[in-house]
């Protein structure tokens, strides 16, 4: 049978100065292999970078890697760029990774983003979300 | 002989009559044991698996070629290692004062963690900077913040290790300003300077030259530093980073000693005396969970240095043999979940660079695969060092496991898969490490590798081959909130204030007047240590003095590579 399911597009970006892309990339690898579409931005992007990159892309998840303590000020910035940029939040899902404090995942995912996965997170757990929430986030979006 | 012949035949023996039968029964725990390197570990290792090695020749007496036991004759005997916490957050205060708390509590040496933008050559009000000023390490901009740094901190007692890089220069050039501030004499400054560009290429990431260049400016530091501070490490050439990215403990020894074979070729282009040179090299290394491994690493990687130096390069010194460690317990195997059980962990990897031989140590805190330590964490830390030093019995004689059928057949085994690495990359250079070292970097080949070894090391995690206690077995339901150290929000408003206050009040024109001499250095191929020291004296920006190296050199951008 064939299926014309649109495979779900991953951004998978490291924004600011941290160079530590040894998450990001091997995340990136176990998307592509659990059949998503992914790109990966390389080092060092400025949010407007990223959220360019996830608009032109028309991207169904953005995700953030950051280990630089920079998360709080960066993910926002890349969040407001994205709209800015005629990006729908509603319907594109947001997932951070990396080294980020227990009490910083509430404050960013009251700000919008939709899951923060701290280290250890098995990669099923990653993949696992992104097939639920994408779909729920579009319908949701679109019945807005 | 004869006795290996005996030994040989009572292996058969026990094989047949005991192990056989017995595994009938039981069995074991896994069809394949093997090291994070993929080696494969033997049931029992026995004195037939150490037959080819010669005890004077491969092994020896610490202080001796090939200084497989240990580079000093009496090693903790003599003097424990360097308890060096690599420490830094917030502004040049903080940071001060967290340093005294250290010193305070026994440590016996200073590491400092720059934030990125400094860590980039970037100034704080540098649009890229917000969000990161003061956040990983702290801020420096212009010496005003090392005056502040070091403030109460002689430097004649004190030695200092900077973990820099692309700016490496500017940040040597600002710790012997203090110096002569302080009035210590140049040749009495002892520290160490990161300044390993090449691995930055391969797994660290911070990159601002292209690779060319940026191993110019090292010679240049070589070239100033053996003239000017001939106490002072002037490079720790790091394996630490690219085991971080995920590379093998062999993959960590062969690119680490390819990198440091390519700086000594590039010193000997220049003309510099490798006997001179070679007193001032240091080497980082990484100490990560397979204890046995870590051990074989540290030992094969002197025995190693030592012949290369020796024997490739020519140098006549037996000091210019030494290979000369700094180690730190691996980041990447501390985890988020059962924090406390890091400390387990940290504990082991230690003792592994201890029954290494190592001439410095960080150990990590329980609470880094979270934040920044806190206070309480970095105390445990140290603690643990101490204990290991004054209660465990571990430094009390010398390279305690030479002589282990199984820790020498891995030293030796570990050697041999490195050397294989390094013939590999210098046939890519036709003949030259410098040149193989770099067409690597360009063709994508150290990344590849280690990117492909991290990818193997995740796959085992999550298809359950690699247990991670409390992380894929023994797991359980737990409130994570730990407290974790918090960098004032307000740090980037008062670094941008003090860098504008600084910019206001200095000579613009001696300013002007430096950078223009660092530019025609740079364009003239001349060395830039000099112009660079005379304008961070004159309160340069690390941003303006890195920018003119821009400028003339041109910007690197990494390629994607998966």
């Amino acid at each position: 049978m064939i299926t014309l399911e649109k495979k779900i597009k991953v951004l998978v970006a490291k924004v600011g100065l941290d160079g530590h892309d040894r998450g990001a990339k091997v995340v990136a690898r176990f998307l592509r292999d659990a059949g998503f579409e992914v790109i990966y931005t390389g080092l060092h992007r400025t949010p407007e970078e990223v959220a360019m990159a996830a608009v032109q892309e028309d991207v169904d998840v953005v995700g953030i890697s950051i280990h630089s303590g920079a998360h709080m000020t960066l993910v926002p910035k890349v969040m407001k760029y994205i709209k800015e940029f005629g990006g729908d939040l509603d319907e594109m899902v947001i997932v951070v990774g990396g080294i980020i404090p227990e009490e910083d995942i509430e404050k960013l995912k009251s700000l919008g983003v939709d899951e923060v996965f701290i280290p250890g997170t098995p990669m099923e757990k990653i993949i696992d979300f992104i097939r639920k929430k994408v779909p729920e986030k579009k319908k949701m979006g679109r019945s807005r | 002989m004869e006795d290996l012949e005996k030994i040989k035949k009572k292996r058969e023996e026990w094989e047949k009559n005991c192990l056989k039968p017995y595994l009938e029964n039981f069995g074991e725990r896994q069809e394949r044991f093997e090291t994070l390197s993929g080696i494969e570990i033997k049931r029992v290792y026995d004195p037939t698996d150490i037959a080819h090695i010669d005890y004077l020749r491969d092994i020896g007496y610490p202080g001796e070629f090939p200084f497989t036991r240990g580079v000093y004759p009496t090693m903790y005997r003599g003097r424990l290692w360097t308890m060096r916490q690599f420490s830094g957050f917030g502004t040049a205060e903080d940071t001060n004062k967290r340093w005294k708390m250290l010193l305070k509590e026994g440590q016996t040496g200073l590491s400092t963690a720059f934030d990125f933008p400094t860590l980039m050559g970037i100034d704080s009000d540098d649009p890229l900077a917000d969000g990161e000023v003061g956040k990983v390490g702290v801020a420096v901009d212009t010496l005003k913040d090392f005056e502040i740094l070091f403030d109460g901190i002689p430097l004649d007692k004190v030695s200092t290790s900077f973990t820099i890089n692309p700016p490496a220069a500017v940040i040597l050039a600002m710790y012997v300003a203090i110096g002569d501030m302080q009035g210590v004499p140049r040749n009495q400054l002892r520290g160490t300077i990161q300044n390993d560009m090449l691995k930055e290429f391969h797994a660290q990431n911070t990159l601002v030259l292209p690779p060319e260049p940026s191993v110019k400016i090292i010679v240049d530091i070589f070239e100033w530093g053996i003239e000017n501070v001939p106490k002072f490490n002037l490079i720790s050439i790091s394996g630490y980073h690219i085991r971080e990215a995920g590379s093998t403990a062999v993959q960590e020894l062969a690119f680490t000693i390819a990198d440091g074979m390519a700086y000594v070729e590039a010193a000997i282009e220049r003309g510099i005396d490798i006997d001179r040179l070679a007193p001032q090299l240091s080497f980082f290394f990484n100490a990560h969970n397979n204890f046995f491994e870590e051990i074989a690493k540290f030992r094969a990687a002197r025995r190693m240095w030592a012949k290369i130096m020796r024997d490739e390069y020519g140098a006549k010194n037996p000091r210019s043999w030494w290979l000369k460690f700094h180690t730190q317990t691996a980041g990447c195997t501390l985890t988020a979940q059962q924090p406390l059980n890091n400390i387990v962990r940290t504990t082991i990897q230690a003792m592994a660079a201890v029954l290494g031989g190592t001439q410095s140590l960080h150990t990590n805190s329980f609470d880094e695969a979270w934040a920044l330590p806190s206070e309480e964490a970095v105390r445990v830390a140290l603690r643990t060092q101490q204990i290991i030093a004054y209660e465990s019995g571990i430094p009390d004689t010398i390279d305690p496991l030479a002589g282990s059928y199984y820790v020498e057949w891995l030293t030796d085994k570990m050697e041999k898969l490195a050397w294989r690495y390094i013939e590999q990359i210098r046939k890519m250079g036709e003949g030259s490490m410098l040149r193989g070292v770099l067409k690597g970097i360009e063709n994508g080949f150290f990344v590849k590798e280690i990117s492909r070894a991290a990818a193997e090391y995740q796959r085992d995690v999550e298809e359950g081959r690699r247990i991670i206690v409390g992380v894929n077995k023994f797991t359980i339901e737990e409130d994570l909130k730990i407290p974790i150290l918090r960098v004032d929000e307000d740090v980037q408003r008062k670094q941008i204030e003090r860098l504008r206050k600084v910019k206001a009040e200095r000579d613009n024109d001696a300013v002007k007047e430096a950078l223009e001499w660092l530019r025609s250095a740079a364009e003239n191929n001349e060395n830039v240590m000099p112009p660079i020291l005379e304008a961070v004296k004159a309160y340069a920006t690390i941003g303006e003095i890195m920018g003119v190296l821009k400028e003339v050199y041109g910007t690197y951008k990494k390629p994607i590579i998966i």
